[in-house]
């Protein structure tokens, strides 16, 4: 790790009264820098922090939007809760594997895509809806489904 | 109605201070400094505002509470978590005007003489990221946060702290952990927030819309908004509908609005002319209701007489075709997928619910499969260490109660006869 990143990562610490606060901001910071958060990551975020590598790594673990081990180029978060349901996200999930390989915690073969089912990521009004990386796209269907994922090379 | 909370959110810059400030905005922030805190507080209070965030407790209360403690310094935290399956209403605000939310951020500070403040914002929501890091630059750059409000010598600092895919993360405790860099589980109560809430100090935390709802307060007057919807808790408020309507999406409207009038009258009524089976009226946490019930008013002293909560005004509307044992299904996953993993009853309970209605969408359920529901349910119930499991066990309580029928037949008949 860099002296770049130490500066960094104290920089984030700036915005809070403790030290620990930094530690989601410094995680994801990781997490943008390498892909995913690395086991080296989360050590020298701890030792920058004063946080032991176990309870850096609980945390890390946690939250579901962590990410541990390398992904695909392009992250595909595909909402499955209710009201993207009814409207078909399920057969989204099934023609994503079938017609791109793509599984659930999965990346495809290529290594183009990768696939995380979400819970409601709050674009409910335009259902079945997903991200990818962090942009929105709504009112899924077979035929656009395709022509959206074209866009990510 | 007027709208307040949404106004001028379809015009192109809307999230932009210039076009904010042309249209009066902050102007509400310039009359709130030159009051007292405790004025500020006695007009919140009188106004009747109840928090937005989903267990309506009066905003007023809350503040004094906090306001009273000795210890300083004390935090505002914004709740932007927005997690409930089906809710969507702080997305508009957050995207489209971030504006409103820092001014009511910076009254409410005033009014708490808190100078910290942090919008917890979930993951899931990056646009939003971007446009509040970028509001709150402006309005520090126009003199709106700092050290030195409007000259005035008052200081408010704001920033953005991101969740991580956490849904539990919005119930405030855990919010708390989840701002200190913890694991983001429920803390024991009491202590309360409002005594000893982020880094052991005094914190208050409300929901984005709460927040936006202050500076209409101090704009109008707690005489006038007190008048707004049902008196015993008015205001406006902002209803997300999805589902199977012609015209889902955010509506502000009165609270105490007739969920049958948002369907049919807002919304425009079943896609496709079909007809309606069922309605969550406030987020998959609350009781589901059957088309006869849809006559009452959304608020949150009139839901609860209908058999259901406001909860978030999160509308999910299911049409005739619909399998309603599915939707439960889905529901369970979720709560089992976000159970923070820190008591047994929600922690197992949830998994054992889903697993059993599991069996009984796919046409493997015993008939002895929906007692046993009732009876999980029924033991997770009131013994759960935050409402997560209570929620959980009620929306399947509610789904039979109702619709033990759908339950029953996808037994009978070994599968699925309601889904096309
Ligand atoms: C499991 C759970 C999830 C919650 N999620 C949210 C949420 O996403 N947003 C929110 O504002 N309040 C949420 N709440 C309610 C908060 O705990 C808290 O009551 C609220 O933020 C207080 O703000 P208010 O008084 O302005 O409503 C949740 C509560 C529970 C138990
Ligand atoms: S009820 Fe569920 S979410 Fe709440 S503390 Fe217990 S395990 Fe965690
Ligand atoms: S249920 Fe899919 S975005 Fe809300």
């Amino acid at each position: 790790m860099t002296d770049s990143m130490t500066a960094r990562i104290n920089e984030l610490t700036r915005k809070y009264p403790d030290r620990e606060a930094a530690l989601l901001p410094a995680l994801y910071l990781a997490q943008r820098e390498y892909g995913y958060i690395t086991p080296e990551a989360m050590e020298f975020i701890g030792e920058t922090l004063s946080i032991p590598k176990a309870t850096v790594k609980g945390v890390a673990t946690f939250y579901s939007m962590y990410l541990h081990k390398p992904v695909g180029r392009h992250l595909i978060q595909l909402c499955t809760n209710v009201s993207c349901m009814v409207f078909g996200a399920e057969r989204l999930v099934d023609i994503l594997r079938d017609r791109y390989g793509i599984t659930p915690e999965g990346t495809s073969q290529d290594g183009r895509f990768s696939l995380v089912i979400m819970e409601c990521i709050g674009a409910c009004e335009q259902a079945p809806a997903m991200l990818v990386n962090n942009e929105l796209h709504g009112n899924l269907d077979e035929n656009n489904l395709h022509s959206i994922l074209e866009r990510y090379k | 109605m007027e709208r307040f909370l949404l106004k001028g959110i379809e015009n192109t810059g809307s999230a932009d201070i210039s076009g904010y400030r042309k249209a009066g905005g902050y102007n509400n922030l310039a009359k709130a400094l030159a009051m007292q805190p405790a004025e500020i507080i006695d007009e919140i209070k009188k106004a009747g505002l109840r928090g937005r965030g989903g267990a309506g407790f009066p905003t007023g209360m809350k503040w004094t509470f906090a306001s009273v403690d000795p210890k300083f310094p004390k935090y505002l935290l914004c709740n932007a978590d927005e997690g409930e399956p089906g809710t969507f209403k702080d997305r508009p605000i957050l995207e489209k005007n971030p504006h409103l939310l820092i001014e009511g951020m910076a009254i409410s500070a005033h009014a708490l003489k808190t100078e910290y403040g942090y919008i917890y914002l979930r993951g899931e929501y990056p646009k939003a990221k971007d446009i509040l890091d970028n509001a709150i630059k402006q309005a520090y750059d126009e003199g709106f946060l700092g050290d030195n409000m409007l000259g005035k010598g008052i200081r408010f600092h704001l920033s953005v702290h991101q969740g991580a895919g956490a849904y539990i993360c919005g119930e405030e405790t855990a919010l708390i952990n989840s701002l200190e860099g913890k694991r983001g589980q429920p803390r024991l109560k009491p202590p309360f927030p409002v005594n000893s809430g982020a880094f052991s100090m005094p914190t208050v935390v409300n929901n984005v819309e709460t927040l936006a709802n202050v500076p209409y307060v101090i704009q109008i007057g707690s005489a006038a908004y007190s008048k707004i919807g049902n008196p015993e808790c008015p205001g406006p408020k902002l209803f997300s509908v999805s589902g199977h309507v012609e015209r889902p999406g955010v509506y502000e409207l009165p609270m105490g609005t007739i969920l049958r009038e948002i369907i049919y009258d807002h919304c425009g009524g079943i896609k496709g002319g079909k007809k309606l089976k069922a309605v969550i009226p406030g987020g998959i946490s609350t009781p589901v209701l059957p088309p006869d019930k849809i006559d009452c008013p959304m608020d949150f002293v009139s839901m609860p007489k209908f058999g259901s909560m406001l909860g978030s005004g999160a509308v999910i509307v299911f049409d005739e075709t619909t399998c309603l044992v599915r939707v439960c299904y889905r529901a369970l996953k979720f709560f089992e997928h976000e159970s923070c993993g820190k008591c047994t009853p929600c922690r197992e309970g949830t998994a054992w619910l889903r697993s059993i209605i599991g069996r009984v969408e796919e046409g493997k359920g015993k008939k002895e499969d929906i007692d046993l529901l009732v009876d999980v349910a029924g033991n997770i119930a009131g013994k759960t260490f935050c409402p997560l499991g209570d929620g959980a066990a009620g929306v399947v309580a509610n789904f039979i109660k109702h619709f033990r029928s759908e339950f029953e037949d996808h037994i009978n008949h070994a599968g699925c006869r309601f889904r096309n």
